[in-house]
Parts: C-alpha cells; sequence; structure tokens
C-alpha cells in the first residue's frame, strides 16, 4: 500500500531555534530520506513553505473566491510530506515515528486510495 | 452433535482462521454463518464430521470461493480478482494446516493484536473483540455497554472499514513492538472483565458471560506468550476477583462488602489457580498495576476470616500501586488498608492530606 505521511509541526517554534539546531534537523531529514529510498520505501518527499505563504481559493456560484492563510487556525501546521510504499499499517507507522517531527510535532498517516488511471 | 453448542465454543476460532485466509472480516462472518446453516441443516440427518471445526472452516472457504467466482463475473475489479486469486491460491494451504492446533491458537491471537490495534478507538477494540473473538452479537454488546444497537452496529462497520482501507495487519506484532502492543490488548480484557464485574446495571447474564469472556482471552494470551508475566498477572487478578462473584451479591441483587461476605462461597478453585499463576507472574518479574492488584487481591483471598487479613502487606502494595498508578481511588483505598493496619488515626491523618489536596486542585 501507499500512505501519505504528513508531517505537522510549529512554524513559530522551528524559526526560534537556533541555525545549528535547524540545520541539524535538516540532516536527519536527509538521511531519513537516503535510508528509506535504500530501503525501498520511498516514493517522494517535499518540504511545504511556511503557512504564511499559503493561499485559499474556493469556487462558489462561479465565482472565485481568494483569501490568505488556511482554512483554519491551528497551533501546528502541514509543513512537508512523505509519499510511502509500506506492506502495512504497522510499517508505516514505523517509517512515521522515525520522523524528527514525531518528537515534537505530529505525523498524520493516511492511506493513499488507488485508482486505475485512464 | 449439537451445533448450538459448537457455534458457542468455536465460532471464535473459525472466524479468526477464516480472516486470516480471506483477508476480510465481512466475507469471514457472512460464510462462517452461511456454513453453520449448512451444519444445522445437515448434521442432523448425515451425522456430525469427525472434526467439525475442519469441516466448518473448509464450507466457509467453499462458500467464499463460490462468493467471489460469482461477484467477479459481474463486476471484474482489479482487487477482487486479485482477492479470488489469494483465496483460491490459500485453499490447500488451509486443508493441511486446519488440523493443527497452534495454527488455530496463532490466528486467534493475531486477531486479539488486529482488534486491539492502537489505531482503533478504545471503545472500537472492546467491541469488535466482543463481536469477533468473543462471537457476541452486536445487540448484546449494545445491551452491555448501554448503547443504542444503531450506534454499536455502526462503530463495529466503521472499525472493519478502518482496518482494511488503513490497511491494518492481521499478525501478532515483531518483538520491539509486543510489549506496547500487548498492553493495549490487556487494556481492553480487564475493560471488558471489568465490564462485566462491577456494572450495577444491565443484564447479568451478559455481564457473567463477559468476565467469562475476558478470563478465556487472558488464558489464551497466557498460553500463547508463556514468556509475558504481565499477562499471568492479569488472568491471575481476573480469577482472583472471579472466585467472589457469588459471594458478592445477596438475594436481592445487591453488593455485600468483602468483610461481610461468607467466605466458604467463594471458588476455591479459581482462588487455588489464581494465587499459582500469581507466584509464576511474580518470579516471572511482573511488577506492574495488575501484579500489584492481584498480590493484594490475593492477601484477602488468603485470608479464611476477615479478621485474618494481613493489612499491613495490604497497605505496603497499596503503596506500591499509587506509585505505578496514582489516582484518588487507590488514595483512599491505601487510607482505607493503612487504617486497618495502623489504627483509624493514621488513616484519618492520610484522609485529611487527601482532601487538602483536593481542595488545593479545586482552586
Amino acid at each position: 500500500m501507499q500512505y501519505l505521511l504528513l508531517i505537522y509541526g510549529n512554524d513559530e517554534a522551528f524559526g526560534k531555534m537556533s541555525k545549528a539546531e535547524q540545520e541539524g534537523i535538516l540532516q536527519e531529514y536527509m538521511e531519513f530520506s537516503k535510508s528509506i529510498a535504500q530501503s525501498g520505501h520511498y516514493r517522494g518527499a517535499n518540504e511545504l513553505a511556511p503557512v504564511t505563504t499559503a493561499t485559499t481559493v474556493r469556487v462558489r456560484d462561479k465565482k472565485r473566491l481568494v483569501t490568505d492563510g488556511p482554512f483554519a487556525e491551528t497551533k501546528e501546521q502541514l509543513g512537508g510530506y512523505y509519499l510511502v510504499d509500506a506492506k502495512d499499517l504497522d510499517e508505516a507507522i514505523g517509517l512515521a515515528a522515525r520522523l524528527p517531527n514525531a518528537r515534537w510535532g505530529s505525523i498524520e498517516i493516511r492511506p493513499i486510495v488507488p485508482h486505475d488511471m485512464p | 452433535m449439537d451445533v448450538e453448542r459448537i457455534y458457542r465454543e468455536e465460532s471464535g476460532r473459525i472466524l479468526a482462521t477464516l480472516i486470516r485466509l480471506l483477508g476480510s472480516f465481512d466475507l469471514a462472518e457472512e460464510v462462517m454463518q452461511e456454513a453453520f446453516a449448512i451444519a444445522i441443516e445437515q448434521w442432523p440427518k448425515q451425522g456430525p464430521p469427525d472434526n467439525p471445526r475442519a469441516w466448518l472452516v473448509s464450507t466457509a472457504h467453499h462458500k467464499a470461493v463460490d462468493l467471489l467466482r460469482r461477484r467477479t463475473r459481474f463486476d471484474s475489479k482489479r482487487d477482487e480478482l486479485q482477492r479470488l486469486a489469494e483465496v483460491e491460491q490459500h485453499f490447500s494451504e488451509a486443508e493441511e494446516s486446519m488440523l493443527r492446533q497452534d495454527e488455530v491458537g496463532d490466528d486467534r491471537l493475531r486477531l486479539i493484536f488486529t482488534c486491539c490495534h492502537p489505531a482503533l478507538s478504545l471503545e472500537a477494540q472492546v467491541a469488535l473483540t466482543l463481536r469477533t473473538l468473543c462471537g457476541l452479537s452486536t445487540e448484546e454488546i449494545a445491551h452491555a455497554f448501554l448503547v443504542p444497537l444503531a450506534t454499536m452496529a455502526q462503530r463495529l462497520v466503521r472499525a472493519k472499514q478502518k482496518i482494511r482501507d488503513a490497511g491494518i495487519p492481521y499478525q501478532v506484532p515483531a518483538r520491539p513492538d509486543l510489549k506496547e502492543r500487548l498492553e493495549a490488548v490487556m487494556l481492553v480484557v480487564y475493560l471488558v472483565f471489568n465490564e462485566g464485574y462491577s456494572a450495577s446495571s444491565g443484564d447479568a447474564v451478559i455481564r457473567r458471560e463477559l468476565c467469562a469472556e475476558a478470563i478465556r482471552l487472558a488464558r489464551l494470551i497466557c498460553e500463547m506468550l508463556p514468556a509475558e508475566s504481565d499477562a499471568r498477572a492479569l488472568l491471575a487478578l481476573m480469577l482472583l476477583h472471579d472466585s467472589r462473584k457469588v459471594a458478592r451479591v445477596d438475594g436481592d441483587g445487591d453488593a455485600v462488602l468483602l468483610e461481610d461476605q461468607n467466605r466458604s462461597l467463594w471458588n476455591q478453585n479459581e482462588i487455588r489457580e489464581g494465587l499459582t499463576l500469581l507466584d509464576s507472574a511474580l518470579r516471572g518479574g511482573a511488577a506492574g498495576a495488575y501484579a500489584l492488584q492481584a498480590a493484594i487481591a490475593a492477601h484477602h483471598a488468603r485470608a479464611s476470616r476477615p479478621q485474618d487479613t494481613d493489612w499491613k502487606q495490604i497497605a505496603a502494595l497499596y503503596e506500591a500501586l499509587l506509585r505505578v498508578q496514582p489516582s484518588p481511588v487507590v488514595e483512599l483505598n491505601h487510607a482505607a488498608a493503612v487504617a486497618m493496619a495502623e489504627g483509624p488515626g493514621a488513616g484519618l491523618r492520610l484522609l485529611d492530606a487527601l482532601e487538602r489536596k483536593a481542595e488545593l486542585c479545586d482552586y
């Protein structure tokens, strides 16, 4: 199965960390990516720019409504994701628990629904 | 051969094996019901088979293959075809392994870990365990937890959907996770027991059933994972409590306090087994909340008269329990035990301290 590991954390708290700390965390992410690529779990990953850059769009009655920021204000924001191959939820949980953000933020694990592409 | 008795005793095991073979809770339930329906029809006429369980699994399995073939004819989705291939492949392995007792035990253990997976809500874990492993009907479970039938049915459907769609595996967790996962399983087992043991409302028959089922599940866990001393402590705890079930209610159904109970009504077989298990659990290193509570229950069980109770030891055990599992109830019990051991003054002093703390919390 494929799972999306959604990485949640606090942008502000990350911003307050020292340069060295931030680099240490980035390094950890690099190593994680390399390791799960070698083990064949890696399908893709991206870090997202801070939530302050987010824009939301909705279309109602054929009219576009563009607003600043995400829909809801929460303490933890989506900061990035990994797309992984795992044989079951237990394996996906094992991968998610190795992500640095699991130690202070949280990781949401969502199964991907398979669709046949035309 | 009484089909109904076999249903009671074997349906949990049969279902566990079918879920492994078919990879689907719903399909397994459906074809198991069909197999039992055929048994009710055939056995009285032709006589029961030598191995009723093997017969039922194999009949249900045939039904599943038929069903999947029929479905794929109309609806040739890829995953249905794939499932059919898998089920057919499992077929010969199943015939072979069915007669081996150990495989069947493994199936039930796998199913316990699936039903008590932490990715399911605790309520769903309890409901699913009772439905699939203990064979209680949705109605009985709804009754036991005082929840409307529709709510309980919905809870079970959602849990089964999550197992399927989120890919919750059907397996005993690997070593590094086993301890943590076993704790979740034991919590569910103990919740089931307590629901049966302490509920003051609800159907008395169903409540007795819950206690018996919890003990059965704990026995299975102890049998399959003999190295886990905490599981033995849990089984000991439940047996020691269960030994008093006749003495703890009077003719009107009212609760009887421990010191007023007719101790000759205590079930000595359960006490003996509980004490032996506790002994072995403690020697195996069990030192958690279940072991401490079982040790407390053991002191009561050993006292043939209330005045023979070793309150000093019990007070010490409550103190240890407070460190592992602090709660107001445990503090109260601790104070009561201290009062019994050292006189009311010492107990009252603890209660005063407890009260002051409660007042502080209120502010």
